[in-house]
């Protein structure tokens, strides 16, 4: 089966917890992360997730609010967006 | 990771500051199929096969929106020109049509459908005049119908009888929907060389020679070009600048690609073309006049408007081509006035007149759009101006329109407020002097020459 992939993306100020809290909710729905890179971009945290939903076991949508929601639960903005946004806008 | 993190984050600023977002994805269905004996039973079939075709449409989209997180701002139908469903029909049958399309828009949740359209360039059926005399009153009872008349084209000339008697609908609509600043007018267009494949309402509607159904997408994007220019364009020289446009509207339209392949794909339809325009919307920021002051005006219509028009227009098209597989509809910069915040500033302060927006019409689709007149302008000066307009497009070979609005009971200086998508229109000033005798000749135009080109 072809792998669904998708970037979260967390963006906010940085504080203890994050990628704990943003983690948890992936093991918790059967979401494999590919990769993980952090850095700080004019004081901002930013981590970006690759992450494997084949396997996900749940509807997206609703997948989608939960993790939005945890991160206005946590005070951080969270994006996501399937793969083929970033490999169709910046790869010809 | 097989992105960078700037790529990532650039994407992201993109949608959530720049306002980024598809601005409208149309379903064309054809209407050829529905004739009934009479015009009620017509009308039914109208009803019917728009639902059955379009019932998807709005949560296909919104399935799609959710997976890229791209706001899909418009959900839209167009059909076949209904001059050619329902020739034979009279004044009141064309209504019933137009009643028909509009609750079947209502039904499947699609706030325009277009395609209350008659193609008149060389001359008019018995049905084409039937629905031109019904345009005014199917505008005002209904709210989602958008209506077209195509009085021109290259191949054909200009149609002045039908130009006349478009002006005098125009004139009848704003007097009907008077109350309510005159919108009737908002979504009824005079085209010369009307395209087939326009996803971007109040023009489209699904031509002759396009399948039994097919999606177009238009994208839009002026925000982003205005904030790539802000951040990267101090100190460019033109042809850079021209560069730096033309790699960011390859990123627009990549997504446009993405989002009509996706939903196309979803709904079981196939996928039509690319609509290249940038699209303003009244959003602050979201403009093209911005981006014209960006490029280095004082103000949108000051000298060298036009120069800098060209180029942006040219750049759009030339990043657009590469990032999609069919480019198609109008595929220019719009400017209309009310729909863009910049636009309607620049008319204020009196920066743009009328005739330089007719002049930029010559290097950009898509004509006079979305253009308040004082509601006592005449209706021979009212076909002045379409003449004009079509003139340019039949000479250019160009896809020209007008959306007048006479706003019944204002003048000049005055305003006219629609909200939504529509905008705010300042009143604009318009000839001083007749044009009624040349009108009055009526008659056609023939097609011009297509060579000699100066």
């Amino acid at each position: 089966m072809k792998k669904e992939k998708i970037v979260i993306t967390v963006l906010g100020v940085n504080k203890s917890g994050v990628v704990a809290n943003v983690t948890s909710v992936l093991a918790k729905y059967n979401c494999s992360i590919q990769d993980m890179n952090q850095t700080i971009i004019d004081d901002l945290f930013a981590m970006i997730l690759i992450v494997d939903i084949t396997d996900l076991n749940m509807d997206f949508a609703a997948f989608k609010e939960k993790i939005e929601g945890k991160g206005e639960e946590i005070g951080v903005k969270i994006f996501i967006q399937h793969e083929n946004v970033f490999r169709m806008m910046h790869r010809i | 990771m097989f992105l960078t993190a700037e790529e990532i984050l650039q994407t992201i600023s993109m949608v959530s500051v720049e306002n980024f977002d598809v601005r409208t994805t149309t379903l064309g269905i054809s209407l050829r199929d529905c004739r009934g004996v009479d015009a009620d039973a017509t009308a039914k079939k109208i009803y019917d096969k728009i639902c059955f075709r379009a019932e998807k449409l709005i949560s296909c989209a919104n399935i799609i929106e959710a997976k890229y997180g791209l706001p899909i701002v418009n959900k839209r139908a167009s059909v076949t020109p209904i001059a050619v469903i329902g020739d034979g029909f009279d004044k009141d049958g064309m209504i019933k049509l137009a009643i028909a399309m509009d609750k079947a828009a209502e039904t499947v949740g699609i706030n325009y459908i277009g395609g209350f359209s008659a193609l008149v360039q060389k001359g008019a059926t018995v049905g084409d005049l039937a629905l031109i005399e019904a345009i005014p009153e199917a505008l005002n009872i209904t709210q989602r119908v958008c209506s077209s008349v195509n009085v021109a084209s290259t191949k054909a000339g200009i149609n002045l009888d039908m130009i006349y008697k478009m002006a005098k609908q125009i004139k009848k609509t704003a007097e009907l929907t008077a109350d309510r600043g005159s919108i009737g007018c908002a979504k009824l267009v005079v085209f010369a060389n009307a395209v087939e494949d326009n996803p971007f309402i109040a023009g489209a509607f699904h031509g002759i020679s396009e399948p039994e159904v097919v999606l177009n997408v238009g994208i839009s994007g002026p925000g982003v070009v205005r904030h790539v220019l802000e951040k990267n364009g101090k100190g460019l020289n033109i042809g850079d600048l021209a560069e730096l446009i033309k790699k960011t509207a390859f990123k627009i339209t990549r997504m446009g690609q993405l989002v009509g392949q996706e939903v196309s794909e979803l709904m079981g339809v196939p996928f039509g073309i690319v609509d290249i325009s940038l699209a303003p919307t009244p959003a602050i920021g979201d403009s093209v006049a911005n981006i014209l002051e960006l490029m280095g005006l004082e103000m949108c219509g000051t000298d060298g408007t036009t120069f800098a028009l060209a180029i942006l227009n040219d750049a759009v098209k030339k990043g657009g081509v590469m990032a999609t597989q069919r480019v198609g509809g109008l595929s220019g910069a719009f400017i209309p006035v009310s729909e863009d915040e910049g636009m309607i500033k620049a008319v204020e302060c009196g920066a743009l007149s009328l005739e330089r927006l007719q002049c930029m019409t010559c290097v950009c689709s898509v004509g006079l759009d979305m253009i308040a007149i004082p509601g006592d302008t005449s209706v021979e000066t009212i076909a002045g101006i379409i003449a004009d307009e079509m003139a340019i497009g039949v000479i250019n070979t160009k896809t020209t329109a007008a959306r007048l609005i006479p706003v019944i009971g204002k003048g000049v200086g005055e305003k006219v407020c629609y909200g939504g998508l529509l905008g705010d229109a300042p009143i604009m000033a318009v000839g001083k002097y007749s044009c009624a005798e040349i009108i009055k000749r009526g008659g056609r135009v023939p097609a011009p020459i297509n060579s000699l080109k100066n």
